[in-house]
């Protein structure tokens, strides 16, 4: 079995063996309960099977909720920790230990919490709005959705069998070559990123086309919603620069597999070309993220002001140019290197640039709400949350964008309280306001509104208890990354953000409560008419949860905000497309292709770390051969009855 | 109680030019960030309370989407204030470029600044001693410093003195630093490095000329030479138990590190692969 042996399994560390033994029983749980509930074929034809993209963005949202739990609790580790080892205390997780910490809790939250929450909205959203039946690779969809599920459950097993990364979440050669690294920590970091990434890629290629080639008749681009525009961007900066991610990792991948020199400090190598490459990709990564989040605050603001966007075209030409600018930045990151003056004041400037069509969006929200009717939903909470904090996290963004200032703010805490203050209100903030937007197109009925607006106001005041104080602690010295510190002075601060971290850890309970609670009170919080905000766009005119055509007869679009427009209209409902209606639709069967690409990816993946040969080479020959099996398939798709779908339509429409 | 406040001591409070310039930048980049931060705070929260649909008096205009004045007007705040800090930032990065020599009337000392695992070893090439974990200077010199790793990245950093710099193996960069009064400063590795990373830490120690002149002397009195073996022993991983000094150094040890950091390895040894 290669290097694997029962050593691996961390039997002296009790906290990863007893968390790792909580995930393994709560698993273990859910198993029963379906196995005697007898969901087991339903789960199976219907969800993890299921080619259609509603299922798989609710499948994807659903494994970025676990796994926030999961990247959350490492954060509560990583602020206790702080909170205690001040002057001469440690504190009590060691280094070795604590460097696990922060190096999972950033890939974690970054890879499986942000980037599944944003792909799995877009996912259920994007088809629907542009009037589209399905994605246009239904079951590349299903396989991306499992390979990113995989490298999840990959990370997840480093817990239990073997160790993480202690590298921090970009693993900078030469500390993650095998000379400083010699463990496997770095190795479940390569192999867990490379196989979700390749999902990701899938996914990106995915959705670009289905913008670009399957909106309804009528939809240029000049009246794309808000939304797909920002999706679009998105996903073109997903295609241009996860291949760079990609090619980094193999490259590290060489260096520790077979002795290769790209990035170590001998024999030729330079870990700065490392540096540069991660952040090629991981600067574009942050608008991968945060342009969705712009889109759902862009849906949230005009639909609960009862008004039509500001400045609809000023919006989708400064999505573009922030996905543009967006790979001219990546310098910044590094301005310490030395780079030269006349090099660091480009990007600090092309930096500060992206301020500009940030500020404008932020502008053109305030106008949207002037004049409008503010309906304090919580999808609106969120976004006016968003408003309040993300400028400070932009402001703080532009003064690190000054190369002199950056010199003295680098790698501190300052940082830290930084990119907290970008992700969690810009992306996290998004993520929540979409959920709590979309939950009822998902599901057919809201969720519990009390339960909601107390977890908003955890997380929010939470927030700046937490992250405030990172900003003060920077300016005083304080660096990242440091497992305790010799300042007593520094520690009252560190247990203010101690609690504003126990504050958001109750707004994740109390998320978890709001699901709960609306799925028992479900009946009372049903929305029969598919519309329950007065939505603007194509999705609301489906009902609630979408048939799996999403639309009997494609409609015909005219102009901005179509569903708004259809209301307001004599007919009072959207103009089907011509020719719509007669024909019978095709629907993609559902495949197990995702599923078992994905374990076999996952075996792959394990038997890499271990260096288990025959594992590695025989659970890629399996991929393969699924692939050609399915390539030799011809009944691909289901005929869908023009009766069955006209009693579905009578039905939801009575 | 403490007795600092918690941002005493740190990049609000130089000893330096290169840092008192910093914080210069620092400041007034945040006071012209929050010129526009504050009234956008304030405006979000006066437009969500007057457009509430509860409030009667609020007048209503669901379709108005544009206005070629506002357009204009929103997307030059912005740019006005990019284009005023990025002057800023053009103009700081030349002044304050780590390679540029500090302007002063006194010949600046060079010390060549090595990061081993977990520790800082301050070579005085023109000196002929070391020191590790306390790079001790004289107060009003400017410095020249040099600095490699011999190991992995790390980034030196004494914030009252000012911008920190990478250390990188194989590699040197260049940092011009003063101290302006005699004093001791915390010195620290901001870039993550490994297990003893938390303890990479050092003291910047400034001392008027004649003090600087004594601890020269008591250096040198002292018999410990940094040769081929104290260095090796210097280089092993493990954090520092206490700071030590040494005289004499072996000649061009700093140049010795920085071959034998990048050099090619002797044999190949190849990781094995397979099960």
């Amino acid at each position: 079995m290669g290097n694997l042996s029962w050593d691996a399994i961390p039997l002296h560390e009790p906290i990863p063996l007893v968390s790792g033994a909580v995930v393994v029983l709560a698993l273990l749980a859910v198993l029963a309960l379906v196995v005697l509930k007898g969901w087991g074929p339903v789960l199976w034809r219907e969800w993890i099977t299921s080619t259609d993209h509603k299922r798989i963005g609710v499948m994807y949202v659903l494994l970025a909720i676990v796994m926030l739990v999961r990247g959350f609790a490492d954060a509560l580790m990583m602020r206790s920790q702080l909170a205690l080892a001040a002057g001469n205390a440690r504190g009590y997780l060691p280094p070795s230990h604590f460097d696990q910490v922060f190096s999972a809790h950033g890939t974690i939250m970054i890879f499986f919490v942000g980037m599944a929450f944003m792909v799995g909205l877009m996912n259920f959203v994007v088809p629907l709005q542009i009037g589209a039946r399905d994605v246009a690779f239904p079951v590349m969809n299903s396989v991306s959705f499992w390979l990113t599920a995989a490298g999840a459950l990959l990370i997840n097993v480093s817990l239990v069998v073997g160790e993480f990364a202690r590298t921090g979440w970009l693993a900078y050669p030469p500390l993650s070559e095998l000379a400083y690294s010699p463990g496997v920590g770095v190795d479940y970091w390569l192999w867990s990123l490379q196989i979700s990434g390749v999902g990701t890629l899938l996914s990106g290629i995915n959705l670009t086309t289905t913008i670009l080639k399957m909106r309804t008749p009528g939809m240029g681009y000049g009246r794309m919603p808000i939304f797909t525009w920002t999706a679009l961007a998105s996903n073109l900066l997903i295609i241009a620069a996860f291949p760079i991610l990609t090619g980094s990792l193999a490259m590290l991948a060489l260096d520790r597999y077979l002795g290769f020199h790209f990035f170590t400090n001998d024999a030729g190598g330079n870990m700065m070309m490392y540096v540069n490459l991660i952040w090629a990709w991981g600067h574009p990564e942050v608008y991968i993220l945060v342009l969705p989040a712009f889109g759902i605050y862009s849906e949230v603001f005009p639909t609960f002001s009862g008004k039509r966007l500001f400045g609809y075209r000023s919006m989708a030409a400064a999505t573009m140019g922030i996905c543009i600018v967006s790979f001219m930045v990546w310098l910044h990151h590094f301005f310490t290197m030395g780079a030269g003056a006349d090099v660091n004041a480009f990007f600090g400037i092309a930096t500060s640039v992206i301020a500009i069509p940030t500020g404008v969006k932020i502008f053109n929200w305030l106008f949207t709400m002037y004049g409008g009717t503010l309906r304090f939903e919580l999808p609106l909470m969120w976004a006016i949350g968003f408003m309040l904090l993300f400028v400070i996290g932009g402001a703080t963004g532009v003064l690190l964008a000054i190369p002199p200032a950056d010199f003295q703010l680098h790698n501190s805490q300052f940082l830290v309280a930084h990119f907290h203050n970008v992700i969690i209100p810009g992306v996290l903030f998004g993520a929540f306001a979409g959920y709590n937007y979309w939950f009822p197109k998902a599901f057919g009925f809201r969720l519990h509104r009390g339960l909601g607006v107390a977890s908003f106001w955890c997380w929010f005041v939470g927030f700046l208890l937490a992250f405030m104080p990172l900003y003060v602690l920077g300016l005083a010295g304080a660096t990242r990354r440091m497992q305790h510190y010799p300042q007593t002075q520094w520690q009252p601060l560190m247990i203010v953000a101690f609690a504003g971290a126990l504050l958001i850890l109750a707004g994740i309970v109390l998320m978890l409560a709001q699901l709960f609670a609306s799925i028992r009170q479900r009946e009372r919080l049903r929305d029969a008419t598919g519309d329950p905000w007065d939505g603007r766009t194509l999705e609301w005119a489906t009902p609630s949860p979408p048939p799996a055509w999403n639309f009997a007869a494609l409609p015909q679009v005219d102009g901005i905000d179509a569903f708004w427009e259809a209301k307001r209209s004599e007919a009072g409902v959207l103009k089907p497309a011509e020719g719509e209606g007669a024909r019978p639709l095709h629907m993609p069967r559902p495949t197990p292709l995702g599923v078992v690409v994905a374990f076999f990816a996952f075996f792959a993946g394990f038997a890499a770390v271990w260096h288990i040969a025959w594992m590695a080479w025989g659970a890629l020959a399996c991929i393969v051969a699924a692939c050609l099996v399915r390539a030799w398939r011809t009944d691909r798709e289901v005929e869908i009855d023009p009766a069955r779908v006209a009693a579905f339509e009578r039905g939801a429409r009575a | 109680m403490p007795s600092v406040a918690p941002w005493q001591q740190g990049v609000l409070d130089p000893h330096g030019p290169i840092a008192a310039a910093e914080r210069t930048i620092l400041l007034n980049a945040t006071v012209i960030m929050l010129a526009v931060i504050v009234p956008v705070i304030v405006l979000t929260l006066v437009f969500a309370w007057w457009f509430r649909a509860g409030n009667r008096r609020a007048r209503r205009d669901p379709d108005w989407a544009y206005s070629g004045a506002i357009e204009v007007t929103v997307w030059s705040i912005p740019a006005l204030v990019i284009l005023f800090l990025g002057g800023i930032a053009w103009i700081g990065s030349h002044d304050l470029d780590p390679a540029r020599p500090v302007a002063s009337r006194s010949p600046p000392l060079t010390v060549q600044v090595v990061s081993l695992d977990w520790k800082w070893l301050f070579i005085y090439p023109d000196l002929g001693v070391a020191s590790v974990n306390r790079m001790v200077v004289p107060a009003g010199t400017p410095l020249r410093l040099r600095l490699t790793s011999a190991s992995v990245m790390n980034s030196f950093f004494v914030p009252q003195l000012g911008s920190q710099i990478y250390t990188m193996g194989g590699m040197t960069t260049t940092l011009h630093l003063l101290a302006d009064h005699p004093g001791t400063y915390a010195g620290l590795s901001a870039n993550f490095s490994g297990d003893g990373f938390s303890d990479m830490r050092f003291d910047a120690v400034a001392l008027p000329p004649d003090d600087f002149a004594r601890w020269l002397a008591g250096v040198r009195s002292g018999a410990q030479p940094l040769d081929a073996a104290h260095y090796a022993a210097l280089a092993r991983p493990g954090v520092a138990a206490a700071a030590a000094t040494y005289a004499p150094v072996a000649p061009a040890l700093f140049e010795t590190i920085l071959a034998d950091t990048s050099k090619a390895p002797a044999a190949t040894t190849m990781p094995a692969m397979g099960g």
